[in-house]
């Protein structure tokens, strides 16, 4: 058995990884650059504390010097390193964006599962909830609830949560209405399976293509809100070299525009990679929704 | 279609109801005190001003009778009062409601012409460097943060290169024009001050292009995916047999039946508009909503910011009625479920 399994297993990874090369292949050019900056973003963050840069909260040099040689992209008001912050600012805002998708894909992938798949009053429920979050200018919603909990980090990742969450829920809503009337789960079905065993076992599986396309996209978009409602002071706290914060600070020294223009072109190229990638993936997977 | 437009009209009051509910909701999470959410911190040991307040709101009663008494003070237009101001939510509004108009219509303005003339480019000579340059462009402005564009391009324009005056309206000492519309450029004009309008214009501008140099975009994006779709049409090949030359087939033949799908998009860009105003008044120092709502934001102003949030949700809600109904009436063949 043993045997069988460690001939098996690296096959089939290497399948794995020669598919993924495979596609990425297949991606047009900006989505290829896209991933990369991605990818750079993903290694800064990962390593950044190993990386021979200033200490970003500490004071390493004059106040407000412009950029040089020395400080790549000059020092804010309290003399810390500008470059230095915008480094360690994916610290903070990458894994944000990360855990805002993560889960309003899961809380609004399982409610749109369950309202398209089981239908009637739970179903009506769910949407009237998914109607009316969306009433709301997506902006507003996100400072009420987090002004509400609370300024902080951990209060803003939720209330970006609770205004992302409903797009999944449409979408899985739409997926699972189209295929829950395939024959294989008509098949599933008459074989004797469960309710929830069709559901997790033979439906959802096939629905997450538009979901993980759109995820993509909106990666970067949280990326904004994030920095948006850390600008505005409800989000990242000082000194923390959070993106929107940083830029904050650049706005409050006016004169010294590159306080703010690391972390703004940081933030750009994230928004950008990610529409880059999510244009590429959609033309090669759904090409439905373009 | 009048069935539908009476479905969408029928669906509103549901929706303006369940917005009120998650207000209402939030005003009695804030600090686990609802009380918290109606008096600043530095009255809760004046026992008049909270007696009022309490009365007002019902605080001493259940749940569910605050919850009507909640939704009978709003539609009698009353948002609570702001911490900040001391004045009702809805007159603050009231009062800064111009500004931000003139800001988003402006830019809107900005915003449509840009992406259209883009569009046209770009679907004109696609896959050349023309579309590759014009469909950067309008990308980068929607995945800039605004508050960063804002805030360079402010920098460049009028401290590195000084064409364009500070922040604000006007500058500091002058005096408005007389007040009939509340916007500065047509009240300026009425007065027949052509010096003052100028001036207005010269502080709309920057803010104008930034808050629609965001929507140009999505604008760009559907115009050009919109033309390109018409291009291949038989009808655009007929054009084209008949001799037409490619300029002509793209603005005499295609461009009418492209308006449509973009019509859908002008309800969508409200939300970026919204989102836009917000940060972009904070950087410009623009009196309008969305300098109050960072300012409500910032020092806890709750009745501020549910009141905004509230009154923008309306708009929201407005805007995507419109466009629905503007769509329904553009193109008839749109199925009504």
């Amino acid at each position: 058995m043993s045997v069988i399994g460690t001939d098996i297993a690296p096959s089939a990874n290497r399948r794995r990884i020669e598919n993924s090369i495979r596609t990425f292949q297949r991606l047009p050019l900006t989505a290829r650059i896209g991933a990369v900056i991605l990818l750079f973003w993903t290694i800064t963050m990962l390593t950044v504390q190993l990386w021979p840069l200033a200490d970003p909260l500490a004071m390493v040099g004059r106040r407000l010097q412009p950029p040089s040689l020395e400080h790549w992209l000059g020092t804010d008001a309290l003399g810390r390193d500008v470059f230095a912050r915008t480094m360690e600012g994916s610290v903070w805002s990458i894994p944000i964006a990360f855990i805002v998708v993560a889960a309003a894909v899961a809380i609004g992938s399982a409610l749109g599962a369950i309202s398209g798949y089981f239908g009637g009053l739970l179903d009506s429920v769910i949407m009237r909830a998914v109607d009316v979050t969306l009433s709301f200018p997506p902006i507003l919603l996100a400072m009420s609830v987090a002004a509400t909990l609370g300024p902080g980090l951990g209060n803003a990742t939720i209330a970006m949560v609770v205004v992302w969450w409903p797009i999944y829920a449409r979408l899985m809503r739409a997926q699972v209405l189209e295929v829950r009337e395939r024959e294989h789960v008509e098949a599933a079905i008459a074989g004797g399976a469960g309710r929830m065993r069709v559901l997790v076992v033979h439906i959802m599986p096939l629905c997450w293509t538009p979901t993980l396309v759109n995820a993509t996209m909106d990666f970067g978009q949280v990326v904004l809100l994030a920095a948006s409602l850390s600008f505005i002071g409800l989000g990242a706290t000082p000194p923390s070299p959070e993106w929107g914060s940083m830029i904050a600070e650049g706005a409050s020294k006016f004169y010294s525009w590159w306080i703010a223009f690391g972390p703004g072109m940081a933030i750009l190229s994230v928004v950008l990679a990610t529409s880059f990638l999510g244009d590429g993936l959609r033309d090669l997977f759904d090409r439905r929704s373009a | 279609m009048l069935r539908y437009i009476v479905r969408r009209l029928i669906g509103i009051p549901f929706l303006l109801l369940g917005v009120a509910s998650v207000a209402f909701l939030l005003s009695q999470t804030t600090k686990g005190d609802p009380l918290a959410a109606l008096v600043p911190e530095r009255m809760m040991s004046n026992t008049e001003v909270v007696n009022a307040v309490k009365a007002e709101w019902g605080l001493d009663r259940s749940l569910p009778v605050r919850y009507f008494i909640y939704i009978g003070n709003l539609l009698q237009g009353d948002l609570g009062t702001s911490f900040a101001t001391r004045r009702p939510v809805a007159t603050d509004i009231a009062e800064r409601l111009p500004a931000t108009l003139e800001l988003v219509i402006s830019a809107m303005i900005i915003g449509t012409v840009m992406g259209f003339s883009l569009g046209l480019l770009s679907a004109r000579f696609r896959n050349t460097v023309t579309d590759g340059s014009a469909r950067m462009f309008a990308l980068v402005g929607s995945s800039l943060p605004i508050f960063w564009s804002g805030l360079i391009l402010l920098y460049l324009l009028s401290v590195r290169f000084p064409i364009v005056p500070g922040t604000g309206r006007l500058p500091p000492r002058t005096t408005p024009p007389p007040e009939v519309t509340g916007f500065y450029t047509i009240d300026s004009l009425l007065a027949g001050n052509i010096p003052l309008f100028l001036e207005v214009l010269s502080h709309l501008a920057l803010p104008a292009f930034v808050l629609g140099w965001a929507v140009t975009g999505i604008i760009t994006r559907l115009v050009r995916s919109s033309l390109i779709e018409g291009l291949s049409q038989d009808y655009a090949r007929t054009a084209r047999a008949k001799g037409a030359p490619e300029r002509v087939v793209l603005i005499h033949h295609v461009l009418r039946n492209a308006l449509i799908p973009v019509l859908t998009v002008l309800g969508f860009t409200f939300a970026y508009l919204i989102t836009g105003a917000v940060l972009t008044e904070s950087i410009f120092s623009w009196p309008g909503i969305g300098s109050y709502t960072v300012r409500a934001a910032a020092s806890l102003d709750y009745p501020a910011i549910g009141g905004v949030t509230i009154v923008g949700s309306v708009a929201f809600l407005m805007a995507n009625l419109i466009t629905d109904i503007a769509y329904a009436w553009a193109n008839p063949r749109i199925k009504v479920h």
